[in-house]
């Protein structure tokens, strides 16, 4: 199943290679299907439990998803894990609901348009039944509650509500025109009713409440908050903090802090702009909290260093605590050195001890202590570093793709080219290597390792089935296509399942 | 469908609005349940409307916080004490929900209610739905148990307030941080209704959990702990247990929680009691006045004053002093602004020659600040430096520092100093006063800034009731009327302004012989805009001055302005008119 040599190669030790396995798809493409572009996938993001799964669009929406294989019996999750079912006890998901997260703006003061893409979704804490989370596009970030609310069907009113709107329920309808109707002036009679009307010790009995005979639910989004007019520059993260009351956004040059409750007021904690525009040498490209200390905060910049911030230091953390850095291997640069060493996302493991980073070509674990150079380095697609130069003239070397770690921190993954993603094993000792593409075959493309070169026959089948839109084959042969790229992935926080994003399609993987 | 009578007709649409589909309309129903519970009469308000509140748990946050508010008065309407229980279950359910203010006011009314309930009301309901809470599943419903405890515990039997204690013992040691913030945010309240033995055992391990928590969100509501635990125990324990707490406190690795005990300090200095503050907190005072970090010194440098109040002035000036110095130069203007905004206040607690030797120079120095925050500071405090040692040593430094803010290029500098020139004035003495401010106040009049012009007019006012009319008839009136004829409308405009202030500080012979002539002949200009200025002052001029005045000097002047071809000072004019009618009725 996997690359065999590497199957053969592993020692006794180190887990296990995954046989990953083709779960689900939402949003399949048909043959010959074109994209919207305001449906393609731009952010994906597993709750705490790892029962719900959001994703968000370019079209500003949010698409909630929850898992459908826990619940329909009553053993808790835990037991069933211990049991060890043989087969079929993956993670399961369906469709919850979706809603319209962002609109397209515009910026008067700045003359900008601000799209609704979402560039982040975060779950925060769960509360009384109500799922709640932070989304964001460039410039604002929304606290979302979604909520099962009861149906209401009122009946048994006191008015005859026939003879107010002509209509069966007032509750259903909702017409100004009842309001109106009855309480036109609303003031007055009220006032009259406090002042001059005396009620009889046993009160009315004509008088009666309505009562509400539905018990229908349906869910409903309703944005809380919405936390505005704090970044100049595109905000490209969000992340809660462990206290449960703060959470950080960041944009290319700052860092801000703020309160869930409290959206009119921020804190700048991080500011990277230096004095003169024009000696703008490094960017903010990602931050995350620490999953367990409230006081330390990770992010990386376009210059391929992560820093490690304490709050505890000081208000504002302009000085980092530690810096990770790769030191350059001598002799080795080039005019792209700078631009693939941009860290495009970076994620601190379950337990906080490790960080992993992604750049163009590499993903990098660190360990947070030890700032000397990452543990690990994994090429993901080593087999594109002669075509750099074609990637740079085509933007793509500027693609941001995600990367995510498995909950037991055992193993990392991360998206390429041609919709593929790649899984690697990051135990000591593990080899495991796993290329997967999104679709419902996901072992049907093996990369190649570029020391061993062959000829794959189902890469070349794949190549002449997309030939069209296709525009390159490289030297072993592998199809390489710019335009469709895995970006956006996530890893199921305690199970082995992948959610990944190609375009507007979900796929889902399990092992 | 009933048929309602024609007088309940309201109440029927109060009550079918409470299912309202808009907002607003459920909003005002639910702000009127008072009204609603009492139509329906006690028996039906428990029986049926209380029930379909405690249903209506889904509704928009406004709502609800509007029925948890609502319900904390609902006694009377359920039939008194003995059923004030009814009211617990829908604020239990209101206890649970996500949003905070909610809960708050949830807590609120159950305490409200709690409070007037019967001792064995609250064991036999009360104190289960305690429990209730507290064991909740989501965190909300243990965060808002937390505020509950103090009204319950009171009334408890023994084995339950053992009970009691074990369970907030569990919530300081919550899972959720929100919970623990809960439990140290209301430990204060809770340990009040505690016995003493148990204060010193149970509540102090619970706030000794809470001290040592990971989260800095929960250490920092533990400092508030130590101020109101302290307040509590006996004094030698108090010093025992909490005066670690606090030095360790203020030595945290978190600059918040620092911040916290900077700003809490005083309340934590009495807590403690005055020797134990001599000897344990003047270091760690010092400390914080030292601290890496700016928010934190900045704290410290604004309690400056009360801190010295409780020691005595020879320790102020050994430890403290040497630090207020040092602060004095802080690389942050917002610790230097901090400190100028208190520390004139030492004067009076150092006495009169260690405030010549330590701290004039402090003042000298903070007054040539360049961060203008800094030196407003200093000088709207001067009046407390001036009982220690009179303004003269100070006067020589003060005249450029007044000058510089009087000039400075934000306006909002101005209009500070502008504000103070009052109290400066009556600080410095009528003489200082003519030969070095008189000036400025003039020159404000014409500032290219309206709200300037504005503080100026005021502040002339002001002068004239400082020093009086003689005094202002010598030194303000004439220059202030001289600028009448400036080229420029607005200014001309201010002088209206400032004419119409100051006729009631200068009386009616002086209005009259003075003011009025420069107010009448203005309502020649050629501005609009000025005419039906002179209208309006002319209209809170006729108050003043004698009736013969108005009947021969304003009215034919304001007839003439109601027939001016501008209709805005036809308008005025005509106002003015009537108004002058009005007065004459009146007197007459």
């Amino acid at each position: 199943m996997n690359g065999g040599d590497e199957v053969a190669a592993a020692p006794a030790g180190p887990p296990q290679s995954l046989d990953w396995k083709f779960s689900q798809v939402f949003g399949e493409r048909t043959a010959g299907e074109e994209v919207q572009e305001v449906d393609i996938i731009s952010a994906i993001e597993f709750d705490k439990t790892g029962d719900h799964l959001a994703t968000g669009d370019r079209g500003g929406r949010v698409v909630l998803f929850e898992r459908t294989d826990t619940k329909d019996h009553g053993v808790p999750r835990r037991d069933l894990e211990r049991m060890e079912y043989p087969i079929g006890r993956h993670p399961e998901f369906r469709y919850k609901t979706e809603f319209q997260s962002h609109e397209p703006e515009f910026d008067y003061l700045k003359s900008l348009e601000i799209e609704e893409k979402i560039n982040k979704i975060r779950w925060c804490q769960t509360a009384n039944g109500a799922l709640f989370l932070l989304s964001t596009n460039d410039k604002t970030i929304k606290f979302w509650k979604v909520q099962e609310k009861k149906v209401k069907k009122i009946s048994d009113m006191n008015l005859d509500p026939s003879k107010a709107v002509g209509n069966g329920s007032i509750a259903s309808s909702s017409t100004p025109k009842h309001c109106l109707a009855n309480g036109g002036s609303p003031d007055r009679s009220y006032n009259y009713l406090g002042n001059d009307f005396s009620f009889p010790p046993g009160g009315l009995p004509s008088l009666r409440l309505p009562v509400v005979t539905s018990q229908e639910t349906n869910l409903v989004a309703r944005c809380r908050r919405v936390y505005a007019h704090a970044h100049d520059y595109h905000i490209n993260s969000v992340s809660n903090n462990s206290d449960g009351e703060t959470f950080i956004s960041a944009d290319d040059l700052r860092i801000n802090l703020w309160n869930l409750e409290i959206s009119n007021q921020s804190f700048n904690i991080v500011d990277v702009k230096p004095a003169n525009m024009e000696d703008l040498t490094e960017v903010i490209t990602s931050a995350e909290f620490h999953p367990t200390h409230c006081n330390t905060l990770a992010y990386s910049s376009s210059k391929g260093s992560i820093r490690v911030i304490d709050l505890r230091q000081s208000a504002l953390c302009d000085s980092h605590a530690k810096l990770f850095e790769e030191p350059e291997a001598p002799g080795s640069r080039s005019f792209f050195t700078e631009i693939i060493a941009s860290i495009s996302d970076i994620k601190f493991a379950r337990d906080g001890r490790y960080i992993l980073s992604r750049d163009y070509m590499t993903l990098k674990l660190w360990d947070i202590n030890m700032d000397s150079g990452p543990v690990a380095t994994f090429q993901v697609h080593e087999y594109l570093r002669p075509k750099l130069c074609d990637l740079y003239e085509n933007d793509s070397i500027f693609d941001k793709f995600e990367c995510c770690l498995s909950g037991d921190g055992l193993r990392v993954a991360t998206g390429s080219y041609s919709n593929l993603f790649r899984v690697f094993g990051c135990a000591p000792g593990s080899t495991e290597a796993t290329t997967l593409e999104a679709s419902k075959n996901p072992m049907r493309r093996q990369v190649q390792t570029p020391s061993r070169p062959s000829r794959s026959l189902s890469s070349i089948t794949r190549v002449v089935r997309r030939g069209a839109e296709n525009p390159g084959v490289d030297a072993n042969g592998n199809a390489f296509d710019f335009t469709t790229k895995l970006l956006h992935l996530a890893w199921h926080p305690t199970e082995n399942s992948i959610a990944c994003a190609a375009a507007n399609s979900l796929y889902m993987y399990y092992a | 469908m009933a048929m309602i009578d024609e007088p309940l007709y309201p109440i029927a649409v109060l009550i079918d609005e409470l299912k309202n589909e808009d907002i607003q309309l459920r909003l005002n129903s639910i702000r009127k349940l008072s009204t609603i519970a009492r139509a329906l009469g006690e028996e039906r308000t428990r029986k049926e409307l209380i029930p379909f509140l405690s249903e209506n748990n889904d509704d928009d946050d406004e709502v609800l916080l509007a029925m948890a508010e609502e319900l904390g008065v609902f006694i009377p309407y359920v039939g008194g004490v003995e059923h004030a229980n009814v009211l617990l279950p829908p604020l239990e359910t209101l206890c649970i929900v996500e949003e905070t203010c909610v809960r708050d006011k949830a807590v609120e009314s159950l305490c409200r209610i709690g409070a007037q309930m019967r001792e064995q009301d609250l064991v036999e309901f009360f104190i289960p739905l305690l429990k209730r809470l507290a064991a909740g599943e989501w965190f909300t419903a243990r965060v808002s148990s937390c505020g509950l405890f103090h009204i319950a515990y009171p009334s408890a039997p023994e084995a339950l307030k053992t009970e009691l204690r074990t369970l907030y013992g569990q919530l300081c040691q919550d899972d959720m941080p929100m919970v623990r913030r809960s439990a140290a945010t209301n430990l204060g309240k809770f340990a009040a209704t505690v016995e003493a033995p148990h204060l010193k055992v149970d509540i102090m391990s619970m706030f000794d959990d809470l001290t040592h928590d990971d989260q800095d969100s929960v250490r920092l509501l533990a400092v508030e702990g130590c101020a109101a635990l302290g307040k509590l125990l006996e004094p030698q324990d108090c010093v025992a247990h909490i005066l670690p707490v606090i030095v360790n406190f203020s030595q945290d690795k978190s600059w918040r929680v620092r911040y916290m005990v900077a700003n809490q300090l005083y309340e934590l200095c009495e807590a403690v009691g005055p020797e134990p503050t001599r000897s344990d907190l003047v270091p760690a005072y010092v400390r914080l006045l030292r601290d890496n970090e700016a928010e934190v010194r900045i704290a410290a440098a604004g309690k400056v004053t009360k801190f010295c109040r409780i020691l005595n002035s020879e320790l102020a000036i050994q430890n403290i002093l040497p630090c207020v110095k040092e602060l004095s130069t802080d690389s942050s203007q917002h610790v230097r602004s901090a400190l100028a905004s208190v520390i004139m206040g030492m004067a009076p607690i150092l006495g009169k020659d260690a405030t010549i030797e330590q701290l004039l120079p402090i003042f000298l120095s903070l007054l040539k600040d360049e961060f203008p925050d800094v030196r407003l500071n200093i000088i709207s405090k001067l009046d407390q430096v001036n009982q220690v040692i009179g303004i003269d040593l100070l006067s020589q430094s003060l005249l450029p520092a007044i000058v510089e803010l009087a000039e400075d290029r934000h306006w909002r500098v101005r209009l500070a100093i502008i504000e103070y020139i009052p109290l400066l004035a009556s600080q410095l003495g009528v003489g200082f006063f003519d030969d070095k401010l008189g000036a400025l106040c003039m020159q404000w009049l014409k500032d290219k800034v309206y709200s300037i012009r504005d503080a100026a007019a005021n502040n002339v006012k002001r002068l004239a009731e400082e020093f009086g009319p003689d005094w202002a008839m010598q030194h303000i009136v004439p220059q202030v009327l001289d600028m009448i004829n400036n080229p420029h409308y607005l200014y001309r405009m201010t002088i209206l302004h400032a004419v119409s202030l100051l006729a009631p500080v200068m009386g009616k012979d002086i209005t009259c012989s003075k003011l009025l002539p420069v107010v009448i002949n203005a309502s020649k200009d050629r501005v609009p805009n000025i005419k039906f200025n002179v209208a309006k002052v002319l209209q809170s001029l006729i108050p003043i001055v004698d009736q013969s005045v108005v009947e021969k000097t304003i009215r034919p002047c304001l007839v003439e302005l109601s027939e001016d071809p501008d209709v805005d000072v036809r308008y005025f004019a005509t106002q003015a008119l009537q108004s002058s009618d009005q007065q004459m009725m009146m007197s007459s």
